[in-house]
């Protein structure tokens, strides 16, 4: 028989679980459901009874690793509180969230636990085994498979399933005493562009990507680069939406032509970017197969814009194409949200 | 103070890109339709480590650096002819099987025993670099076992960029949600680095570091030690491409204003 193991760990704030920890509960209790397994959920935090009662009617076992030196995201007191975790819990499977937190020390704890794991699941089915659906080559070849060793460890991809919620009610927790390695690596903070600057917005409801049209020249025969700037601000100004960026755009830094100032490789989706979740996504000025295929691979509803009618890539890909000028198109949307707020 | 590292990359070989790419099924397994023919490149983002440890070598003097591939011999041929030429380089080659489908823990024990083994390596030294994730796997795990069987705790992934600091510390920039990066100081190798894009352009071809390299590479390239991949048990229930292809209204005949208004109709729609 089975016996489920969900690691979580606090947010930033330190007083709540993560997004994706919650989700991996639910994935985690419907798991223990189906195959009528055992449920515990281990905790990461530095003081876990802030987040422990949120869990509280999940019925599971609940676990916790606690203690200020886990405040922090870092290898080698990650690696080690999760292996004391799975060492507690005798978890055959361990499910956690793809959080950039746990993807650094997944693996590492599944070797130590002479374990195998499975990244960027998406799904979990199967009737009397375990299958997990993940995608290969950059989300062109998706696959289903299953192993028989265990402990098996799975990473859930973000947005596959619904967080947990529940009333907070009294949780009791059994504290597991970690091992600590010798500390190498301190911390020092997070860098970010300022709040009014930051362009990505993983909770946005709209994905806006950018293509390389944008800084070729227009009908006038100029590059209107400062001009385009403008109407991409101004859009995500208006929509909230969070941007992407064709590889063609944002490499074009690199080799000395103008460029939008504020794009960098993180805003870069496709096979050497992200691949992000949103309901929407609006394509402008791309061509290719990387913003429109590899890039908008969990994107629900697709649309876009581009000049031309036989973009092979945008075919099947998008739900519309609109053939237009993105410069006069998007300088239009922003006039309309704007009346809107006035 | 520049201070001699020992830089080993693991990088291994993906489809170019711009391939189509259409699965089947073998006798060992998924793979994908002529992939032994299929125009091949070095793993981008592990070619981003790559070039980040050629100009972290070159700042430090007397340090080394290494690239250890696993692949089929004639692929990894193929793809050295052009990555030669891009910065200087010591091949380790691993004659191994091609693809993203093989398991990626016994990828993992084939490159620490390899490295484990490299003569005159220093691991007091050892910054071992790689991509954060493969083009073709995509798990981001191999590099963390790697780092784990050589005994490293000192992890980082996503990374975007690396300053060395005279006392032999560094600080080191991760990828994190929401488009921002963690920084961390670690007191100093050995360490494992999995490179998102870096901040370096990709080298221009130099046919004199090419010619440099190749003298080591080709018979490196005749001396690779061939490598089987154990299953672990991994079994595949299905490998196929998707199949939800949309039905894509184009429309040609609106005005920008008309597109504008149906745009924030649908931007607005719950």
């Amino acid at each position: 028989m089975e016996s489920i193991l969900v690691l979580t760990h606090a947010d930033e704030s330190g007083s709540a679980l993560t997004k994706a920890s919650l989700e991996t509960v639910t994935a985690g209790m419907e798991l223990a459901s189906r195959l009528r397994a055992e449920l515990t959920i281990g905790i990461v935090s530095a003081n876990a009874t802030t987040s422990q009662d949120s869990l509280a009617s999940t019925g599971a076992r609940l676990l916790a690793v606690s203690g200020e030196v886990f405040a922090q995201p870092r290898y080698s007191t990650d690696a080690a509180a999760c292996d004391a975790l799975c060492r507690a819990s005798a978890a055959t499977i361990v499910l956690t969230p793809s959080s950039s937190r746990f993807a650094r020390v997944a693996a590492g704890v599944a070797h130590r636990l002479n374990g195998l794991i499975d990244t960027h699941v998406t799904a979990i089915g199967g009737t009397d085994t375990i299958e997990a659906t993940r995608w290969f080559y950059r989300q062109r070849v998706e696959a289903v498979l299953t192993r028989d060793a265990r402990p098996w460890f799975l990473l859930l991809d973000a947005g596959t399933h619904a967080a947990f919620a529940s009333a907070p009610g009294k949780a009791q927790v059994e504290q597991v005493t970690v091992e600590l390695p010798t500390i190498r690596t301190t911390v020092s903070g997070i860098r970010a562009p300022k709040l009014d600057e930051q362009t990505i917005r993983p909770d946005a409801k709209l994905l806006f990507v950018t293509g390389a049209g944008w800084t070729k020249k227009q009908p006038d025969g100029q590059i209107h680069v400062s001009e385009a700037a403008g109407l991409i601000l101004g859009f995500l100004r208006h929509t909230g939406a969070s941007l992407g960026s064709s590889k063609s755009l944002v490499d074009q830094g690199g080799e000395g032509n103008s460029v939008l100032p504020f794009l960098t490789h993180l805003n870069q989706v496709g096979q050497t970017g992200a691949t992000p979740r949103h309901p929407k996504g609006l394509a402008t000025c791309c061509h290719g197969e990387e913003p429109h295929v590899v890039g908008w691979r969990f994107i629900g509803e697709r649309r876009a814009i581009s000049l031309d009618p036989n973009c092979g890539w945008t075919r099947g890909k998008a739900d519309v194409v609109y053939v237009a000028d993105a410069f006069q198109v998007i300088a239009n949307v922003n006039e309309l949200l704007a009346a809107r707020v006035k | 103070m520049p201070q001699a590292l020992h830089i080993i990359v693991c990088a291994g070989i993906s489809p170019d890109p711009l391939q189509t790419l259409e699965p089947t099924t073998g006798p060992t397994g998924p793979g994908l339709k002529n992939e032994m023919v299929l125009p091949a490149v070095l793993d981008p983002w592990a070619a981003s480590a790559l070039y980040e440890a050629a100009a972290l070598a070159a700042k430090n003097p007397g340090s080394k650096l290494w690239l250890v591939s696993l692949g089929p011999k004639a692929k990894l041929q193929q793809v050295m002819m052009t990555v030669a030429q891009k910065v200087p380089f010591e091949l380790v080659p691993i004659d191994g099987p091609i693809g993203g489908f093989p398991d990626a823990h016994s990828t993992a024990a084939v490159l620490a025993e390899t490295i484990a083994a490299l003569p005159g390596l220093d691991r007091s030294k050892l910054l071992l670099f790689g991509g954060w994730e493969s083009a073709t796997r995509g798990a981001g795990v191999t590099l963390q076992i790697v780092g784990e069987r050589l005994g490293i705790t000192d992890q980082f992934y996503g990374v975007d960029q690396i300053d060395l600091r005279d006392d032999g510390s560094f600080e080191v920039l991760e990828r994190i949600e929401g488009g921002r990066h963690q920084v961390s100081i670690c007191t100093g190798a050995p360490a494992v680095l999995g490179w998102a894009t870096g901040n370096l352009a990709e080298p221009r071809n130099n046919p004199q570091i090419g010619m440099s390299n190749m003298r080591t590479i080709m018979p490196a390239l005749q001396k690779a030690k061939p490598a089987t991949l154990a299953p672990n048990g991994l079994r595949y229930v299905s490998v196929s491409l998707p199949k939800q292809q949309r039905t894509t209204r184009v429309v040609k005949d609106l005005t920008p204003d008309q597109i504008a208004a149906e745009l924030v109709e649908w931007i607005g729609a719950e």
